[in-house]
């Protein structure tokens, strides 16, 4: 199992040192590179312009300068400075991490709420009224953009009925009150889960399906289990595996998701932040955001791999 | 005696000539009612959308006078902030955001059936090395990384001429939504590859590209066809979105996205606004991702239809 680990945890270096060059690259080779905001600047003289270039190491030679940003960028934990706030960015990105993940968690807990009775259920009653209606349901979910969910529903809930607030994480003045965080996260968790829901209980519901034609269920259904006995202790547990490959491997659409989310509900989480930096060309947030959001997935992909080995003991590593 | 009687009552055909493949997976297609439907819906918008200019308003003139007004028998989607028709703009967006659905299709396609290709057809190191480079694609954020280029492309000097282009968006979106079609590629020539009638095209000689073009490509045609309306519904998503964020389509060039974008402002005075750009992205993708699941079922030799 260490072994496993081990070489898995290998492999994604390579992929992982591409990534980094890749981000790198972009950055660096375009015109004006991390000096393009002071090079506008009329108040900066060449001279300090200069001055500048060799203080940020501008001067050496580009695979130099590369060393040198992944250094610090891993092992010094710094991320460079905001252009624009002049504050460095690690700082500024932990500050909208509990948000995001407040956002994500929250998100994921009401997707598994609804995606995991509704796929169990169709898949026990395939082509079912239940079913079809799910089906259609499905197609819809996958379909709507999720930036449009989010305007239609503050045009419903907020402009017309006026039952939950259009945007933000509390009311001003009730700043870290557990259940007015709730109140702010109906909306944006509902557009965001929305899509979710379709798109997993789907994929749930024909893993299910898959399950249940296995000998081994045939075998407790006919040792005399009890029907809720034989789809959630022996068929569901199964088919839940697929999942976890899954949602591993979906981490980079629903993280994008989660910008267009926090911009539409000024949520202040990072997507929030890298579209504030997007607009504003202030690089290096982006840098940062991108390398921790390729970094978590590369993670997130090597903990799935290791857990299903534990999940599915059939699966040997060795 | 009998053998006439066979002869004159063919079983399967009432015609002498075999099914061709296209017949048979349009007769097929057909069966999946809602994909037939979905198909003529998106018909129906391609041609409403190509018929823009019939409009009785332009999508540029502005009448102040008239702002905001709610969708009447005149302005069937209301008209915005600058008194402009929305029903006209958001046909004339249609033929952007569609033409960005379709282009940014066929150049990922193009980019993932080649690297696809030769990922599997050949194999060995050529094989891995495009594969990590796909595994590296595949763990982008890839809504960041468009915001990023699209926000950097901008700024090249080199680029100055196509900065408002739409290219820029098609390029940059297609760049970045190869990777599965690469793989799906992959795995369908890893398989055939090793069928007898590559290996017979081969001894009569054939060259590697024939093989691969002529004769894999045509046979992995029906997943390809699939997941290009699975490509083509995300470059749609992704156009708008982007848009919507503003590193898309830039105004006054009028995308499903960024009308959509200038509506959000006013969305408390005029919800309308917001509603109609995004229900067209809506029923089109919804439409797209129907054609597929029929497209799937028509290529799917085990699924069997009931005629109901």
């Amino acid at each position: 199992m260490t072994t496993y680990i081990l070489r898995r945890a290998l492999q994604a270096l390579p992929i992982l040192f591409l990534l980094s060059v890749f981000l790198f690259g972009v950055v660096r080779l375009m015109p004006g590179g991390p000096l393009a905001q002071a090079e506008r600047n009329p108040n900066v003289s060449p001279e300090q312009l200069a001055a500048l270039r060799v203080r940020l190491g501008l001067d050496q030679p580009l695979p130099i300068q590369y060393v040198k940003w992944i250094k610090a960028f891993v092992l010094e934990g710094d991320w460079g400075y905001s252009i624009k706030f002049r504050r460095p960015v690690a700082e500024m990105i932990w500050e909208r991490v509990p948000a995001t993940l407040i956002l994500f968690g929250a998100g994921f807990i009401v997707m598994l709420l609804f995606a995991i009775p509704i796929g169990v259920y169709s898949a026990i009653k395939p082509y079912s009224f239940f079913d079809n209606l799910i089906t259609t349901f499905s197609f819809a979910g996958q379909s709507v953009p999720v930036y449009w969910m989010g305007l239609v529903l503050i045009v419903i809930f907020y402009l017309n009925v006026q039952l939950f607030p259009a945007g933000g994480m509390y009311t001003i003045g009730r700043e870290g009150e557990v259940l007015d965080l709730l109140w702010h996260l109906v909306l944006p968790i509902t557009a965001m889960s929305f899509s979710w829901i379709a798109w997993y209980s789907r994929f749930l519901r024909s893993s299910m399906r898959d399950t249940l034609n296995e000998d081994y269920i045939r075998t407790a259904r006919a040792k005399g289990l009890s029907a809720r006995m034989v789809h959630f202790r022996h068929a569901l547990r199964n088919a839940l595996l697929p999942l976890v490959t899954l949602i591993a491997l979906d981490l980079p659409t629903v993280f994008g998701g989660a910008v267009f989310i926090e911009a539409i509900f000024a949520w202040p989480g990072m997507g929030r932040l890298f579209w504030d930096a997007a607009k504003g060309r202030d690089y290096p947030i982006l840098l940062a955001v991108m390398m921790i959001y390729a970094a978590l997935t590369l993670l997130f992909n090597l903990i799935a791999d290791i857990v299903y080995g534990f999940l599915d003991p059939r699966i040997r590593y060795d | 005696m009998t053998d006439t009687v066979l002869a004159s009552e063919p079983i399967f055909s009432t015609s002498t000539r075999p099914e061709s493949l296209t017949e048979l997976i349009w007769r097929r297609f057909r069966r999946h009612r809602l994909a037939l439907l979905a198909a003529i819906l998106l018909l129906l918008m391609v041609t409403l959308v190509l018929a823009a200019p019939l409009s009785r308003y332009s999508p540029t003139d502005q009448n102040p006078r008239n702002d905001f007004a709610p969708p009447s028998a005149e302005h069937w989607f209301g008209t915005d902030e600058l008194g402009r028709d929305v029903f006209t703009r958001i046909l004339y967006g249609g033929r952007i955001s569609l033409a960005v659905g379709i282009f940014s299709t066929l150049f990922s396609l193009a980019i993932g059936i080649v690297i696809g290709a030769l990922s599997g057809y050949y194999g060995g190191w050529i094989d891995n090395i495009l594969m990590r480079i796909t595994d590296t694609f595949l763990i982008l954020p890839v809504v960041f990384v468009l915001i990023l280029f699209s926000a950097l492309l901008r700024e090249m000097p080199a680029l100055a001429e196509f900065r408002n282009s739409v290219w820029l968006v098609i390029v940059a979106i297609s760049v970045f939504a190869w990777m599965l079609p690469a793989r799906l590629a992959r795995g369908l020539f890893l398989v055939l590859r090793e069928k007898e009638f590559v290996s017979a095209s081969r001894a009569l000689g054939a060259s590697d590209a024939r093989l691969i073009f002529l004769r894999i490509l045509p046979n992995s045609i029906g997943p390809l066809l699939v997941t290009a309306t699975l490509e083509m519904a995300y470059a749609i998503i992704t156009e708008s979105g982007l848009s919507y964020l503003g590193f898309g389509i830039q105004p006054p060039t009028p995308s499903w996205g960024n009308i959509l974008e200038s509506a959000q402002i006013h969305v408390y005075r005029a919800p309308w606004l917001a509603i109609f750009p995004g229900l067209m992205i809506f029923i089109t993708v919804m439409a797209i991702n129907f054609i597929g699941d029929g497209l799937r079922d028509a290529f799917d030799p085990y699924v069997i239809h009931t005629e109901k």
